[in-house]
């Protein structure tokens, strides 16, 4: 009965040849470690931040009189209202610290490099929409830090020769940020950005199926196959790799919950002090911070002794990662057959974008604007050096198959 | 060295400390809030609507959850209510018409429902207890971590006035009087230190739970959730452990 009505529907909608296309027939490399749980995560957190963004929207009110209001009302008066707000404001956080794990993973691993452009084009496009994302939805909670945080970055676009002032305008819809600038980032936040980001994982997702997972010895699984076709190191998707993530997300959870139950605001780094003071924009904080995730953009803005070529700076600093595939020019994917002049150039980049990141959130001073000038000057130094460094660099032999 | 690199990367995040509101060098004191303690926080409540609310509203805060959180007989909660027309579901309004306070202080005094999520249960707890004789500021008074301070020493006659110890900084043009510690009234309040000090931090341990009532919720779900996440992540490692027999390394 159950199968009939199975293949009644199979022959209207290719339901089991998805199934085995993505998970049951999907083969992938059998060595996948620690680092490679942060895709699945994060499809994870996407649909925790919509789903429980959609009961939050049921009783949050966008406008700048009753914005901030009722997000208290939602933490005191809606039942499990709480549970809701954390979920999501915790997630947010989550969401940034797998993206940039993953983004990190793709870089060791040379993720990025052909046939795997695209993966990464679009990986790079989620992470922008990501952050306009998160940069709106800082703004809805409409408390100082809210306000005076987009207040400053909006303003930022007035750097911009010519058109900047009216630019900025046109974002904000008024001479300030006010009521209609959180109208449209409410907009923004809950519908426009969230189904840009739904096509960007699609797409991700899709060319990822299409070439298939690199792994971290970067061998290519797919140029040894057995008699049936199926490459002699990768084993199903599922359900292999379904309940290895499974255990990966329960460890997730538990780290998030730790966090959820008895750390919320995160020290001040995930839910600001002085966000929960309404938004007045009379009264400037003595200190503006954006929130930790934008803190290294943020350090590197303002590393730059002008405005504008801070801007440029910190925008080039996000936008660069889309030609990183051209600019590593050595072959050999994997950290582990690459030279050590490569694992010091990369881990001196990750190391500078933390440094930059602990800086980005302190009140400027003469050490920390020097510190912030190195730093910035080793973020983009990874990329020059990446290119003279792949050139012709000396490699360990890859094997033929995974070790 | 790629475990290292995760672990600085956590460390980073971690050991960022968080960006409060300076204003002072005075060291905070610790308040010791425990929120399961709900004779200190109904003890905190009844001082907040004695001295408090007199110039203060905190309009989130609703007595009938004040009840049920701290598990109040309906005679308790009544004695928090201003009237005998006060209903559960009404909030902390101040008594204090706002045209008097704009003549008296300048200002409408801050709601107070989310201050100690602004400023941290240890600095309110520090500036409730650090006013000080002031003959220079505005109401005679000044406060260690909050200097030029707005609001009168409230608590004057139960706490006596403490005497600012000062010490020079710096010298020649840079010089100036910093405070480094205060002494102890020249004349008693009606309270001694102790009743003083176990007075503020309940009130400092209400206005905490007042931020944040979920903090309740939170610790009293937290284990559960938590139990039930260790139980799901063990079964599904071994359910992994299991799957994995089979294949080859």
């Amino acid at each position: 009965m159950i199968k009939s009505l199975g293949k009644w529907v199979d022959d209207r909608l290719p339901v089991s040849h998805f199934w085995n296309a993505h998970l049951a027939k999907y083969y992938v490399p059998h060595n996948f470690n620690f680092w490679y749980y942060f895709g699945s995560l994060l499809l994870v957190v996407f649909v925790l931040q919509i789903v429980t963004g959609i009961w939050l929207t049921m009783s949050y009110k966008p406008s700048a009189e009753n914005a901030f209001a009722s997000v208290e009302y939602i933490m005191r008066d809606v039942e499990w209202g709480w549970l809701l707000r954390y979920l999501h404001s915790t997630g947010a956080s989550f969401f940034f610290i797998a993206v940039y794990l993953h983004i990190f993973r793709g870089m060791m691993y040379g993720s990025y490099k052909k046939p795997r452009e695209l993966i990464w084009i679009f990986g790079v496009l989620i992470l922008l929409v990501l952050m306009a994302e998160a940069f709106m939805g800082y703004l809805l909670p409409w408390g100082q830090m809210s306000y005076w945080g987009a207040q400053v970055i909006i303003s930022l676009f007035t750097s911009i020769p010519v058109i900047g002032p009216d630019l900025a305008q046109w974002i904000r819809g008024d001479f300030v940020v006010s009521d209609a600038t959180l109208n449209r980032f409410f907009a923004l936040h809950v519908i426009a950005l969230p189904l840009v980001l739904l096509f960007l994982i699609g797409g991700h997702i899709m060319a990822l199926h299409e070439v298939g997972s690199n792994n971290p010895d970067g061998v290519d699984i797919k140029e040894k196959k057995d008699e049936h076709g199926k490459p002699v190191d990768g084993i199903p998707f599922h359900p292999y790799y379904t309940v290895k993530d499974l255990f990966g997300l329960g460890v997730f959870m538990f780290i998030f919950a730790v966090v959820l139950f008895y750390w919320p605001d995160g020290g001040g780094l995930f839910l600001e002090h002085p966000n929960f003071t309404p938004a007045d924009p009379l009264k400037t904080p003595e200190h503006i911070a954006p929130v930790w995730y934008f803190a290294p953009h943020y350090a590197i803005l303002r590393a730059v002794p002008d405005k504008f070529l801070g801007v440029v700076a910190m925008t080039v600093a996000i936008l660069i990662l889309f030609v990183l595939p051209w600019l590593d020019r050595n072959r050999t994917r994997s950290i582990r057959y690459r030279s050590t002049a490569f694992k010091v150039n990369l881990f001196a980049f990750a190391a500078a974008f933390i440094g930059l990141g602990y800086l980005g959130t302190q009140p400027p001073t003469p050490l920390g604007t020097l510190s912030a000038q190195l730093l910035s000057a080793v973020y983009f130094g990874f990329f020059i050096a990446l290119f003279f460094i792949s050139r012709r660099e000396r490699t360990k032999p890859v094997p033929e198959r995974l070790q | 060295m790629i475990r290292l690199t995760f672990f600085l990367f956590l460390i980073g995040l971690l050991a960022a400390p968080n960006a409060k509101a300076a204003g002072s060098s005075y060291p905070l004191k610790d308040a010791e809030v425990d929120l399961g303690d709900e004779a200190s926080l109904f003890r905190g409540a009844q001082t907040f609507m004695q001295s408090c609310s007199t110039c203060h509203s905190a309009k989130m805060m609703r007595f009938g959850r004040i009840g049920e959180d701290l598990g109040l007989t309906d005679e308790q909660l009544a004695m928090l209510m201003p009237s005998e027309t006060s209903k559960p579901g009404d909030t902390i309004q101040t008594r204090m018409p706002e045209d008097y306070a704009n003549k008296t202080f300048g200002i409408v005094p801050p709601d107070l429902t989310l201050v100690a999520r602004v400023r941290g249960g240890d600095w309110l707890y520090t500036y409730l207890t650090t006013f000080y004789e002031d003959p220079d500021a505005l109401w005679g008074v000044n406060n260690a971590v909050f200097p030029g301070v707005g609001m009168p020493h409230v608590m004057a006659a139960q706490q006596g006035l403490l005497q600012p110890v000062y010490e020079t900084r710096g010298e020649g043009e840079d010089a100036r009087q910093v405070l480094v510690d205060l002494e102890s009234p020249e004349r008693p309040g009606t309270m001694s230190e102790e009743e003083f000090e176990q007075e503020m931090r309940d009130l400092t341990a209400f206005m905490v739970y007042m931020a944040e009532p979920a903090a309740l919720l939170r610790a009293h779900y937290g284990p559960y959730v938590l139990a039930f996440l260790f139980l799901f992540t063990l079964i599904m490692y071994l359910l992994k452990k299991e799957y994995w027999r089979d294949i080859k390394h």
